[in-house]
């Protein structure tokens, strides 16, 4: 059994789990901090993005100035944004026969794997996962197109060249695997290759193996996965949370007795408290409105956002905000928040109890209802006439590089008085604002990361004890940052196997076992062919020896021998000791028995009468396995 | 003999107070625990002094399931777990437990408040017992104990109505509840994998119907409706809150928005504005159609049907009016219906006496009430009929059927269907009565690897589905079976081999030497045993497999050899065999 580790990112892992000649890739994540590296896509013409100078080299050369384009002492690549793909060269992906998808943020490479690569199997996901990871496509593939880019930048991917450019450009990974992003039409089929299933459902795969989904508390509809066969089991841990937000709780129980547990989607930032964090943002929040100023959100149309608005919903009042306008522009706004109100059997049981009243579980209906919160398709059409400042805007993308945020970027940048607050952890706050600066506007980084701590993760490892865990390679070390930091790492024992892009790993399992039915009868025999008159020819009677006879043990008591061998008839019969046991003589019959504690020996003549009847009567002592 | 045994206590034979008993592999589950719509005495409830004279339910049952939240199908729940006493788990789904309590707490003040009843079960009774229940997911394997799971199929029929399959180890019963194979406006159609079961037990309310299709019936209606309101007719369609009337108000609705009609279309109120918001927040339960269009419209959310007031009943003109309850027996429907009943404009639905033609009808204090409006009938409930029944059977691939909550008469039309077209046996019990199907499980077991190994090595590769017999060790431990090689069984319950070993002494007449003598044993062994290992070693000794021959020490007599043949009891077979084999002397050398 084998594991090809196709990401190097640990939280949106892409990995083919070989197990029982099924091949289950396990999650198809899509590592977008590849769009760090280039310029944003501004909505609205940006005198500022469109004026910034070309790059050229120490030695004054300027062939790449097209393409490269230099701000406040970063080097940016002015083109269509792309993306870094999970590896598809290290195994055939067409003879992947599942793919089982653990959230929505882990699913975003799946047009490029079930349209490009020959794949004609199964994806497995819950139904909430498949809506909001429909909506987080719909919304990246509009961020995209609506800014059509003509220029199209290559020569930079060049080797040689690529040697020659600064960091991080320099040592971007696997550039020329690269690729821009995928259409509509693409999404659409991939989705149309997904299986909807719910937690604790048992899914069988080619009879061999079995697959099923469990509660990990991170998502709406977010899973861990457990793969087994009948004696042998894996556990694919990904994205799991055990604070209470609003999805499910996480099942815990189910993962114990695994051979191995593959542990992937732990917080990007351990050393930050979400609940802290929300408190924080909620100030940061609250005191830059005070002041006249504007908040901006860069977020994802779906997960955190729910909390944040909830926090809101309890805070504005109290806080005096409640004629500050909520802005929530995303093309998918609506459809997010219309669905986060209908998926009650995948909420906590919380907001399930609202639901049984029945009320929405989630009190942004409410912030709807009383106009406190607004959503818009985009900044252009209705916003632009309902806009009023000073606001909240959530908007995305939180890399700062596309979608209506860089609008807002653009627009509040330049006064003191605004503030940007990043929440999402995805991206590194001081890259993606990069493209930006100098600003003058506040950044306040909370990032809310409700996923697993390694107090957590080694809580949870004695709890459920997997006999082996296999993990990113980033997980078996401090951050590089934080290198002093030997809490900030995964302890176990015995010590967890890591991965990294491009590896493959041999899984230590030890199979002892297999599956088969017994009957409660044995079959009958085939039927011996009945000897006629014709003589048989003696190698017609040569025994079969692959009957096997069964092993014996037990240990035969002298006396209670003798005395039975008397009641059979047997006369004349002469014991000795020996100095293992004893030496049984039948004096008439010309016969010896050596018995001792663990055998018995019987010398006589050919005479298989008299064998018979002493096998049987030695056999009465024993026992047969 | 293993056996699954059924006894309907309810919708035997009969539609209502469905209630089943199913064992299954030592389990005992209670399917449904309904109430009789049409018995006011102990009938209206199942008798569950059937499962026990005293004591406790719970000893004697494992679970209970329900598998919607009609009153025919969980009416006697709480009176079942609070009044007669059960505390295991109730299973039903989502949305089934979350109107479940409120059409319990309906029936318990029509029977309590308006009829005067005691000694019926109370609101804290209907809370106490909703406290029992375990909701479980669509497709979730729900693990009751150890051995019993199970798992919920979609149903369509009401909102969050589920069949459910009930399994132990290779046994397993589905059982349907209420469901349809059609889809209609809200809800989607009845699914479930060929997970063959030993037994199916089905509803059979529409047994022998092929009913016309919906879209005729749906068309009919509709003109029916709008000839009404045309004349300026007022029409009362009663309803139950939930399930039929959201479907009708789907109807309704976009046939006023597409012929752009301006008369009024109320719903009494109550639970049914209620009713719609639980459609509204269970979207998920819902067809294809309205689950892809909810985020732009909400197909319950309703523009033209609002909220009725009772004043609105004397308005003049033109009207629709959904009102509850649906048999008109009572409440608001039956209020309505005095009031327009005398205007032969008019135009209402259902009620038993006035559907059989019946134009007197005696109300209370005598009063005589006569009929003059146009009444109709339609039925739009949502059952499978008898091709849908063929179809679910067809799908689930059952080794048996079995009938309940029909009509005698109709289920013995099907019963025959079924057993002629799909080759099933099929059962119908009346109330009481038990079914008894003998099964034959398989029991599995985890073979050592090792031993396995050692089979196939015999050249023998395992065959699926052909039984062979193959010797190895059973061991059981806590309720798991291992089967292993002898060998390890002996070293996992730290027991020493005993080795059982047999010596013969052959006496061949032969005048040569002893090793001519052996030679000529060897050669002639060989020619016998040509499947086996023969070998003559350097010794002198020869070897069949593990089994020795040796020359033994000369005896007096020169022309008699002394074969000294040993093995093992393991070996029985093949030492007999060459003992008898060599008894009969060695062939003339050819000299």
């Amino acid at each position: 059994m084998k594991l090809y580790c196709l990401s190097g990112h640990p939280t949106l892992p892409c990995n083919v789990l070989k197990f029982k000649s099924t091949t289950i890739m396990l999650d198809c994540g899509l590592d977008m901090t590849s769009t760090l590296n280039f310029l944003p896509l501004p909505l609205v013409q940006s005198p500022r993005l469109s004026n910034l100078p070309g790059w050229s080299l120490k030695d004054g050369n300027a062939f790449l100035d097209k393409e490269l384009k230099e701000c406040s002492g970063h080097v940016f690549v002015d083109s269509v944004p792309e993306f870094c793909l999970p590896e598809t060269e290290l195994i055939d992906l067409s003879t992947v026969d599942v793919i089982l998808i653990s959230n929505y943020h882990c699913m975003m490479a799946l047009p490029y794997i079930t349209e490009h690569t020959g794949f004609t199997g199964t994806v497995y996901a819950t139904e909430p996962t498949v809506q909001i990871g429909r909506l987080l496509m719909e919304e990246l593939v509009n961020f995209i197109e609506r800014v059509p880019k003509a220029q199209s930048a290559s020569l930079w991917k060049n080797k040689d060249i690529q040697r020659l450019l600064p960091s991080p450009l320099k040592d971007a990974v696997e550039v020329s695997t690269w690729r821009r992003c995928y259409t509509m039409q693409e999404v659409n089929s991939a989705l149309s290759k997904i299986q909807l299933v719910g937690y604790s459902q048992k899914i069988e795969l080619f009879g061999a193996v079995q697959v099923t989904p469990l509660s990990s508390g991170y998502a709406l509809g977010s899973s861990n996965w457990i793969i087994q066969s009948h004696y042998e089991k894996v556990s694919y841990v990904s994205g799991s949370s055990l604070l209470t937000t609003h999805p499910q709780p996480m099942d815990q129980a189910s993962l114990k007795n695994s051979d191995v547990l593959v542990l992937t989607g732990l917080t990007q930032i351990p050393t930050a408290n979400p609940d802290g964090m929300v408190g924080e943002f909620c100030s940061n929040l609250a005191l830059t409105v005070r002041n006249g100023g504007n908040v901006l959100v860069p977020c994802y149309p779906s997960g955190v956002i729910y909390d944040l608005l909830e926090c809101l919903y309890q805070y504005i009042d109290s806080a005096g905000l409640s004629s500050v306008p909520l802005y929530f522009i995303s093309p998918v706004a609506n459809s997010s928040l219309e669905f986060s109100q209908i998926f009650a059997e995948w909420l906590c049981h919380n907001k399930q109890s609202k639901v049984y009243l029945p009320e929405p579980p989630f009190p942004h209906a409410e912030l709807i209802q009383t106009n406190k919160l607004k959503h818009y398709p985009s900044i252009h059409g209705d916003f632009s006439n309902d806009f009023r400042q000073p606001c909240v805007v959530f908007t995305g993308h939180p890399s700062l590089r596309f979608g209506d945020v860089v609008h807002f970027m653009e627009l509040w940048g330049k006064s003191s008085l605004n503030t940007v607050i990043f929440t999402e952890p995805d991206f590194s706050y001081l890259e993606a604002l990069a493209p930006y600066q100098p600003l003058a506007m506040k950044c306040i980084y909370c990032p809310i990361d409700t996923r697993l701590n390694f107090i957590q993760v080694s809580k949870l490892l004695k709890e459920v004890q997997p006999l082996h865990v296999v993990c990113p390679e980033q997980y078996t070390q401090p951050p590089p940052a934080q290198s002093h930091r030997m809490d900030l790492m995964i302890d176990c024992q015995p010590p967890a196997m890591s991965y990294r892009r491009a590896e493959v790993l041999a899984l230590p399992f030890k199979r002892r076992y297999e599956k088969i039915e017994i009957m409660p009868e044995p079959p009958p025999r085939p039927a011996q062919p009945t000897s006629g008159k014709k003589r048989k020819r003696v190698s017609d009677d040569v025994p079969d020896c692959k009957v096997l006879k069964p092993l014996l043990s037990g240990s035969i008591p002298v006396e209670q021998f003798v005395q039975t061998l008397e009641k059979h008839g047997f006369s004349d019969i002469k014991v000795e000791d020996t100095a293992k046991g004893h030496i049984v003589l039948l004096q008439e019959a010309e016969t010896l028995i050596q018995i001792e504690e663990d055998s018995t020996h019987i010398i006589c003549d050919n005479d298989e009468m008299l064998r018979v009847r002493l096998r049987d009567l030695v056999l009465k002592f024993l026992q047969k396995f | 003999m293993p056996e699954i045994r059924v006894t309907p206590l309810g919708a035997g034979q009969d539609v209502g107070r469905s209630c089943i008993l199913v064992s299954i592999a030592g389990k005992n589950v209670m399917l449904d625990c309904g109430m009789h719509m049409g018995f006011n005495d102990d009938r209206r409830f199942p008798d569950f002094s059937y499962i026990t004279q005293n004591g406790r339910l719970t000893d004697f049952l494992d679970c209970v399931i329900i598998s919607h939240f009609h009153l025919d199908h969980c009416g006697a729940l709480p009176y079942f777990s609070e009044m007669v006493g059960y505390d295991g788990p109730i299973y039903m789904t989502h949305p089934t437990q979350a109107i479940c309590p409120i059409l319990l707490e309906d029936y318990r003040k029509i029977a309590v408040d308006k009829k005067g009843e005691a000694n019926f079960f109370t609101s804290q009774m209907i809370k106490d017992c909703m406290k029992k229940v375990v909701a479980v997911h669509l497709h979730q394997t729900v693990q009751v104990d150890d051995e019993l799971e199970i798992k919920a199929y979609y149903a369509g029929h009401v909102l969050g109505a589920a069949m459910f399959q009930i399994k132990v180890g290779s046994e397993s019963v589905v059982y349907t509840g209420d469901y349809n194979m059609t889809p209609d406006r809200h809800l989607g159609a009845a699914w479930i994998d060929k997970c063959r079961p030993n037994l199916l037990i089905t509803e059979s309310t529409y047994a022998t119907t092929i009913r016309d299709s919906k879209r005729c019936r749906e068309r009919d209606f509709l003109k029916k409706v709008h000839e009404t309101v045309e004349r300026g007719g007022k029409v009362l369609i009663p309803v139950f809150a939930l399930g039929r009337a959201q479907e009708l108000c789907i109807l309704l609705e976009t046939f006023w928005e597409r012929m752009n009609l301006k008369v009024p279309i109320y719903f009494s109120t109550g639970l049914t504005e209620k009713a719609n918001h639980y459609y509204k927040l269970f979207i998920p339960w819902t067809n294809q159609k309205i689950r892809k269009t909810f985020v732009q419209r909400n197909m319950f959310e309703f523009k033209h049907i609002k909220a009725f007031d009772r004043a609105f009943a004397d308005n003049p003109g033109p009207m629709v009016v959904f009102a509850t309850p649906g048999m008109l027996h009572a409440g608001q429907s039956l209020q309505i219906f005095r009031k327009w009943a005398g205007n032969e404009k008019n135009m209402g639905t259902v009620g038993h006496k006035i559907l059989s033609g019946q134009r007197k009808l005696e109300m209370e204090g005598r009063q005589v009430l006569e009929v003059k409006m146009q009444v109709e009938y339609m039925s739009f409930s949502a059952h499978a009929d008898a091709k849908g029944i063929m179809q679910l059977v067809g799908q689930a691939e059952p080794e048996s059927v079995l009938l309940v909550h029909g009509e005698a008469k109709k289920m013995e039309f099907l019963k025959q269907k079924i057993e002629q077209e799909l080759r099933v046996n099929c059962y119908m019990p009346a109330n009481g009565e038990t079914v008894t199907l003998p099964t034959s499980p398989s029991i599995p077991v985890g073979i050592s690897l090792g031993l396995l190994k050692r089979e196939m090595a015999q050249g023998l590769l395992p065959e699926a589905k052909k039984p062979r017999l193959l010797h190895g060790t059973l061991i059981m431990k806590d309720s798991n079976f291992r089967l292993v090689s002898s060998e390890q069984a002996l070293k996992e319950l730290g027991l020493a081999e005993h080795q059982l070993r047999f010596t013969c002494r052959v006496h061949l007449h032969d005048t040569r030497k002893e090793q001519e003598t052996a030679l000529r044993v060897y050669s002639h062994l060989k020619s016998v045993l040509k499947d086996h290992c023969v070998q003559h070693l350097p010794d002198g000794s020869v070897t069949v497999e593990s089994v020795l021959l040796q020359a033994a020490a000369p005896s007096e007599d020169p022309g008699t050899k002394v074969l000294l043949v040993s093995w093992t009891y393991q070996d029985e077979e093949l030492g007999s065999f060459l003992t008898s084999l060599l008894k009969k002397g060695l062939p003339q050398a050819p000299s």
